[in-house]
Parts: C-alpha cells; structure tokens; sequence
C-alpha cells in the first residue's frame, strides 16, 4: 500500500521520528467545545501542514491542514479520486470506502466528466431555486407538526433535521418516501467509524440489494424524476449500465441525507446558544444567505477527508508528496485556518469571505448538490428560527452525543424544547 | 473588465451563478457556465472577482 516513510525533501518541514509510528487522524473536538474541529489542527498547521498520519490498518498518509494546501490538492488532477489505485488511503473510509461499483466521486476525468454531466443539470441553481417553494412547504408542513408538541421534548434531528433532506432527494431521485427507514438505518450504518467490518458488509449488501430492487422497479416504470430520465436517457440507449445507475442512486441517497441533516442540526443548536445572531437573523432575514456559508465554514462536517493519492512525485508547500503516497485533506481545519478566516473561531454571520470556504471540497469533485443544499439549509434555518424564537436544548449541552464516531459529524439526537 | 472561461473543466458547481446572476448563467442540458457579459459593468466586478475566486475549478478568468 502506501510507501513510506518517504524521503524527506530538503525544505521538509519536521515530522515524527521514522521510527515512532503516525498519530491517527484527530476527530475528537476539544472538551466542551463540540462546535471546535480538533485542537491539534491548530498546531499542525503553524508546524507541519504536511504530516503523516496511521490509518487503521497501519499504512500511512498524508495529512494536510492549511486551506491553500488543500485548495492546491484538491484542486490539482494529478492527485487522484480513483479508490481502485495503489495507494489510494481507503483504511477508515466509510460509506465510500468499496472500490466495486463506485460512484463517479471515486473516478477521475474523462470517466468522472462523463458521469457526472448525466446529473448536473438536475442540481443547477434554476432549478433548484425552482424547488424553493415546494421545500418550504415541506418544512412548514413538519413544523406544523412540532408545533402540537409544544412543552415536550423533541428530538430536532428526527422531527425535522433528517425529514427534510430525506424528503427532498426522495422526490428527486423518485424513491418512495415510506423506503426512507431502510436507506437511513443503512446509511447510518456505512457512516460510522466504529461498527466492524462485518456489520459493514452487511448494511452494504443490504443497500445494494435494495437499490438494485429500486431500480429495476425504475426500468420497469420509469418516471419523472432523476433515476427515471436516468434510465430512459442515458441506461436505455447504452450509455451507462443497470449498476451505474445503482451506484448514482447509492451516491446521491447517502450524499442527500446525512450531510444537509446534520448541518440543520448542528446549525440550529448553534444559533440556541448565540441569541445575539438569532435575533440579528430574525431581524434581518436577507442576512440567512450568507448566514449559511458562515455556518457550512464554522461547522464544516466533513471528518474523514476527502482522500487522494498522488499520481506522481508532486511538491506542496515544500512537501515532496511521492506517487503512490496518500493524502488527506482536513476541511475543518482548513476552514478556521487565519491566514484566510480572520477571527476563524468565530460565527459571524456577516463574514465578508464566508463562501470561500471549502466545506463542499474543491476542484472538479466539489459538491454537486451544493445548490440544494443550500436552499433546504436557508429554507429550514430561516423557518425554524422565525415559527420557533423560544426553542432551546432539553439538556445541557455535554448530554447531546456529538457524531465525533461518524465521518460526518453533528449531533446523534437534539433533544430540544419551547 | 474582461472575462474568458475555460468551460470544458467547468464541474457545474454553480458557484458563479449565486455571486454573479447578471454576469454567469448554466446551460439547461448540463449546468455548464455560460457568460452572459463579457466586459460586465464596473458595479458587477466585485461580484465577478469572487465568483472567479472561488470557482472550484479555476474556469473563469478575470483580465483587468
């Protein structure tokens, strides 16, 4: 797998002694600060940007932590997404961590290119923009609900959180609504860091046996949505396979359920505690747009990459990084990194240069529902804090289990009330 | 001001499009950008500095 150690460049900056092994990638925030990303991000950072880090199963990796170092890589080809390479760092991925039928987000061009132009335009702003009223009307309608359960304790993440993503890629991809049970009790399986390997395989059988049910379903009946003109547009005429279009609905369910989820969770526990911004927002509700890209920086939920392996000897920051080595790229600590955020620990809703972060990646793999998961974030936030002024966490703040077992983290549960 | 883009490395992301509606667009088959103004008005450069900054593919170019 991977080489290493890697001999290091003249300009290297100093790491661990070859003889000590790689620290693991840090994923615990600091003590009582569960908004933090890891501490040790800070000082990597300011004293070796490019470390190595031990993957579980004792390969190696690079770690980068500066925003520009990670714009550099992500964002430069020669540093690959094909999970099929040697030396592509797999060890502790989760969802994604099949090199079988993978989606488009673990190919590079021209395969990636090719793929992914079949749904871009399915994620455009116009359209997306488009959904804007049906999405509210979707909140509302939760909303509606919550609000006969004034005085109890709510689980915010189950009565709203997931519902609303769940609800909206349903309708999109074209997948009933009642299935959403099964795909959330697998995807939450496939996203942890901490269930073993076999319980892994499992869920993963279990997924694959129900898309491909789902999509056969679809041949048989295609309709108006995204899997429907899928199959009649590009399966049918031959240009993609029954298992492609298992692995776009594979890619698209996962990457439309857990992410929007967890930021609505963590951003309305966020805007409970700083009441200073939730009544500027409430005041202000033209400020939400810009509102959610400080809060897509402050929170940045990616923990576990995204992940490449360099595909020839490639210097960054003075780094030699070798073909054939892996890397992983930090998004939360590139998104408090100083040198591009002032004040990087802090929420500030009106923060000039809040978009530059890189919360949905960068370069050609960026986020292609970003669009969307910016409306439904707007929409819920905006909903949320006008229908709900009064709401706040049912128990401290130290009895919320934080998802720092997750690649995606947020809260487990949010127990809230009003 | 004047604008050149690379569109065969455009990734659709629509970035440009939510900094710089008067000044980029997406195609309708496949979200790739369009430029609507290529020496865009001085109130629009701003929009089009960072639109072109933080383009995750590095399509847009400014010349200034």
């Amino acid at each position: 797998m991977t080489p290493s150690p890697a001999s290091p460049a003249p300009t290297a900056p100093s790491v661990a002694a070859p003889a000590a092994a790689a620290p693991a990638l840090p994923v615990q925030p600091p003590q009582g600060c569960p908004f933090d990303p890891p501490a040790e991000f800070a000082r990597l950072r300011t004293e070796a940007p490019l470390s190595k880090i031990s993957l579980p199963d004792g390969t190696e990796a690079w770690l980068a932590t500066r925003y520009a170092d990670i714009r550099a890589i992500l964002g430069d080809t020669r540093f690959s997404s094909d999970t099929t390479r040697p030396g592509y760092p797999l060890s502790g991925m989760t969802g994604g961590a099949t090199t079988e039928h993978r989606g488009f987000i673990r190919m590079d061009p021209p395969e990636h290119t090719r793929l992914r132009r079949m749904v871009t335009r399915e994620f455009m702003v116009k359209r997306v923009e488009a959904m804007r009223p049906e999405i509210q009307r979707l909140t509302d309608e939760l909303c509606d609900a919550m609000e006969q359960r004034a005085g109890q304790e709510v689980d915010l993440v189950e009565a709203l959180a997931l519902p609303v993503p769940s609800l909206v890629i349903s309708l999109l991809l074209g997948v009933p609504y009642d299935d959403h049970e099964v795909f959330q009790r697998l995807t939450g399986t496939l996203l942890s860091r901490t269930v073993g390997h076999e319980e892994r395989e499992s869920a993963r059988a279990e997924l694959r046996a129900y898309l491909h049910q789902l999509v056969s379903a679809k041949e048989a009946a295609p309709g108006d949505d995204i899997l429907g003109r899928l199959i009649t547009e590009q399966q049918v005429p031959g240009e993609i396979t029954h298992d492609d279009v298992v692995a776009f609905a594979g890619l698209l369910l996962v990457a439309g359920h857990e992410t929007t989820a967890n930021m609505i969770g963590l951003s309305a526990l966020t805007l409970m505690r700083d009441r200073e911004t939730a009544d500027r927002l409430r005041a202000e509700p033209q400020l939400i747009r810009g509102a959610v890209e400080e809060l897509l920086r402050f929170h940045s939920i990616i923990r576990n990459g995204p992940r490449r392996v360099a595909t020839e000897d490639i210097e960054i920051a003075g780094q030699l990084i070798r073909a054939g080595e892996g890397v992983v790229a930090a998004v939360p600590s590139a998104n408090r990194d100083p040198e591009v955020f002032a004040d990087p620990d802090a929420l500030d809703v009106c923060r000039p240069n809040a978009q530059h972060h890189v919360a949905f990646g960068y370069g050609i793999h960026q986020c292609l529902g970003q669009a969307l998961a910016r409306v439904e974030l707007q929409v819920v936030i905006a909903t949320l804090l006008r229908r709900f002024p009064q709401m706040r966490p049912a128990v401290p703040v130290d009895e919320i289990p934080f998802r720092s077992d997750m690649a995606i983290y947020g809260c487990h549960t949010l127990p809230v009330t009003w | 001001m004047n604008i050149t883009l690379d569109a065969d490395k455009c990734c659709a992301a629509g970035q440009c499009v939510l900094v710089a509606p008067e000044v980029f667009d997406q195609r309708d088959e496949d979200g790739i950008v369009v430029l609507l103004d290529a020496a865009p008005p001085a109130d629009q450069h701003d929009a089009v500095r960072e639109a072109a900054a933080i383009c995750p593919a590095a399509v847009i170019q400014v010349h200034e």
